[in-house]
């Protein structure tokens, strides 16, 4: 009673020691959440940067041409041999007939894309019965036009820093005054392969070289990491050796990724003699990165599983054999598929290992197989973001956001399951 | 049961995917990233007018195409390497020593380099000598200019009292890089020879005057910006005092924001190069191995549509991507090279 009363304190009301550890604790609370919020912004900031420079690539400009497929221009029997961008160049010159220098012309004539051409002969072949007629078709506009429509060339400047000049400009906004210049949604950013010509550009052929790599990565690493996992932690003794083990696998998921792409060079084609840029090659160095994360993931999910599961597998008259593969891997099985598709997702962004077996590379079409030469999405956005052409900007922009949502998927799913499939010892 | 099923699944879905591993049927191309923008267009073309598959081509950097090059002949190794310099004699040695001994060497154009700073400041007027004393590591002594000492200079002022006084500031390629080895041969090596005290080094001490003219600074006022041009640009944008290497193609298309310095009263235009007025201009190659040409299918076509007028001519696409064109007797010339697959004399 007599300390109460020295000391001034009463239940009602906190001393100042006591205010003091309230406001500390405030504080930190607030640090913690000032952590977060700022970590959010961060991903915040990078997620509406790339947005806003990639969100128009998914529109792309088309330029309507009245083609006339004079009879004499297929004169040889090979239609492909005709002459199409003569075809493209004649309707230009028949749209704007006052144009007459040669100068001038070749100004008219960058306006329409080049693939302008590959359009006509895919229409002349489709159907032969064309020849002869006159015909309404919507053909690519060139990259700079697009990006002029985008806004991403700016008219007020002066033409010689321009690459659009004064008369193309004019001759645009005819085009878009006659209704024969629009902007539709760019179905060939999904549809084809990369391209020198930015409005051709598509991330196909890198997107199905990711999918088959990850096949091969997946198919391979899978099975191999689960059984290294059973084994180091059900069946392994306890000595230096498995001691070793587990150091060096422990170490392994620390190595730099583009130590695997030299080894992968080394063995898989110089001693092996696979492929360079092909997804196998690809598919086998990035097996060798997931295989520690899948390892030392499986690992701890076999580890989490009770051992009374196992003592009444062995009670009931199960083998050895039969307590792990009917009773404790299937249990541990959420926690293992969770940590594969973590690895996959990291195998998925990965570039620096694909460096060294080749796979970064121009390739045009679209990979058939897993011994066919291909690119991954990561290496395109490197390849495209290397590029001088303005178009390509937005281009890369666009190719990170569908990576990113991949990315997002898959570590979502992971998460999904892991919430499913949790059991609550 | 279940898991049997998804196994073979699997092992289905992997075979379908993997058809018989074949000698290669498409081209691969390795070598210069300079050289890369445009091989891929002529590869592009090339693939969609025949319907061959297009080749396959990596950057790896002159020097990097040229070890895979010469590791040997056979489908394991690059068909073509581009390079944007002349091979060397000890990569030819490489080469000869591990088979590789009918080399078909094609020069396809120029290709200017350019000291380019944003368009928010005036271009420079510099002198291949001023951008010698800004960039090496050893210049001779200001004050006795007999001796030669470590690069003193912090500002272009203090170079040329006609420049201006800002900080030296130069981002370019890293050593990898065909871009670098260039510059240094067109404007170092002939900036250094200006200079009685290093041009008497020539007949003295030749490993010296390599060194004293060919060495780049390394205090902080060269900065090594690595292979990627775009980031180049956008860096020099960000600091109006600062200058840039790179090709003339990306001063083409970003004529906007950057424009190259004026050296030696030559602007970097597309004429000016073309003329050989420009100083800065080197010549672009790529290197064929003559063993290969009839073993993997399209290389005859991928040549021929590469020499071909509408690709590197005056007026072909090539040009219309910022590679300057060889004038006509040279074009004739390497035309018939192609054509005739002409070998290299390997001594």
């Amino acid at each position: 009673m007599k300390n109460i009363e020295n000391t001034g304190t009463s239940l009602l009301h906190p001393t100042r020691q006591l205010k003091r550890r309230y406001r500390a604790e405030k504080w930190f609370q607030r640090m913690g959440l000032l952590a977060i919020v700022l970590a959010l912004s961060f991903i915040a900031f990078l997620f509406f940067t790339i947005f806003s420079d990639g969100y128009t690539a998914f529109t792309q400009t088309y330029i309507e041409l009245d083609v006339h497929f004079a009879p004499e221009v297929f004169s040889q029997e090979k239609l492909a041999r005709a002459n199409y961008p003569g075809l493209v160049k004649g309707s230009m010159r028949s749209l704007f007939p006052g144009v007459t220098s040669r100068r001038e012309k070749k100004q008219l004539y960058s306006l329409i894309s080049p693939s302008a051409a590959y359009r006509l002969q895919e229409l002349v072949e489709a159907d032969p019965k064309i020849i002869g007629t006159t015909k309404k078709v919507w053909v690519l506009a060139d990259d700079d036009v697009d990006m002029l429509m985008k806004g991403k060339i700016d008219r007020k400047q002066d033409e010689s820093a321009r690459r659009i000049r004064d008369n193309q400009l004019t001759w645009i906004d005819k085009l878009i005054a006659d209704g024969r210049l629009e902007k539709r949604f760019n179905w060939t950013f999904f549809t084809s392969g990369d391209s020198r010509e930015p409005e051709l550009a598509g991330i196909l052929g890198a997107v199905k070289g990711s999918f088959l790599t990850l096949l091969i990565t997946l198919s391979l690493s899978f099975p191999i990491g689960v059984a290294s996992a059973v084994y180091l932690e059900e069946f392994a003794p306890e000595n230096k050796w498995t001691d070793l083990i587990e150091i060096n696998i422990n170490n392994l998921a620390a190595v730099p990724s583009i130590i695997f792409g030299l080894l992968g060079l080394a063995i898989f084609i110089n001693f092996w003699g696979l492929p360079r840029s092909t997804p196998v090659v690809g598919g086998l160095v990035l097996t060798l990165m997931t295989l520690p994360t899948i390892i030392i993931a499986g690992r701890a999910s076999l580890k989490s599983v009770p051992p009374s599961i196992r003592e009444a597998a062995l009670g009931v008259g199960a083998s050895k054999m039969q307590t792990v593969t009917h009773h404790v891997l299937p249990l541990a099985l959420p926690g293992m598929l969770t940590g594969t598709i973590i690895g996959m997702a990291q195998a998925l962004g990965e570039t620096a290992p694909l460096l060294m077996i080749g796979m970064v590379a121009f390739i045009v079409d679209i990979p058939g197989g897993i011994t066919d030469p291909s690119a991954v999405l990561p290496v395109q956005i490197f390849l495209w973001a290397d590029s001088p052409e303005r178009a390509f900007t937005e281009k890369t922009a666009a190719a990170i956001m569908i990576l990113l949502i991949f990315l997002v998927a898959m570590n979502s799913f992971a998460v999904f399951l892991r919430k499913k499939f949790e059991i609550k010892w | 049961m279940k898991v049997k099923s998804i196994l073979v699944a699997g092992a289905l879905t992997l075979a379908m995917t993997a058809p018989a591993m074949a000698a290669r049927d498409y081209i691969s191309i390795v070598g210069s990233s300079t050289v890369y923008p445009f091989a891929t267009v002529v590869a592009e073309q090339f693939g969609k007018t025949t319907g061959s598959k297009t080749p396959k081509i990596e950057s790896t950097g002159s020097g990097g195409g040229f070890k895979l090059f010469c590791g040997g002949v056979g489908v394991n190794y690059p068909d073509i390497t581009n390079a944007s310099r002349a091979i060397k004699a000890s990569e030819m040695k490489t080469c000869a020593d591990n088979g590789v001994k009918d080399i078909v060497e094609v020069k396809i154009g120029y290709d200017g380099i350019v000291l380019a700073n944003s368009k928010k400041v005036a271009p420079l007027q510099l002198t291949r000598k001023d951008i010698f004393l800004a960039l090496a590591k050893e210049v001779p002594d200001p004050k006795n200019p007999g001796k030669i000492i470590a690069n003193p200079y912090k500002t272009w002022k203090e170079i040329n009292s006609a420049l201006p006084n800002t900080k030296i500031e130069v981002l370019g390629p890293p050593p990898t890089s065909g871009t670098r080895d260039a510059f240094v041969e067109l404007v170092m090596d002939t900036g250094a020879e200006e200079f009685d005290v290093i041009k008497n080094l020539k007949s003295t001490d030749k490993a010296r005057f390599k060194k004293v003219s060919q060495t780049v600074r390394e205090d902080g006022a060269f900065i090594e910006a690595g292979e990627n041009d775009n980031l180049i640009v956008q860096k020099l944008e960000a600091n109006p005092n600062s200058l840039g290497i790179f090709g003339f193609s990306y001063l083409d298309q970003n004529a906007d924001k950057i424009q190259g310095s004026i050296i030696e009263g030559q602007a970097p235009t597309f004429e000016a190069i073309a003329e050989g007025t420009y100083p800065v201009s080197r010549p672009l190659f790529f290197y064929v191995k003559k063993a290969h040409v009839d073993v993997i299918p399209g290389m005859k076509g991928y040549l021929a549509e590469f020499a071909s007028k509408k690709a590197w001519g005056e007026d072909g696409y090539l040009a219309d991507k910022g590679m300057i064109p060889m004038p006509a007797a040279e074009r004739e010339n390497y035309s018939d090279v192609v054509a005739s697959l002409k070998t290299m004399d390997m001594n």
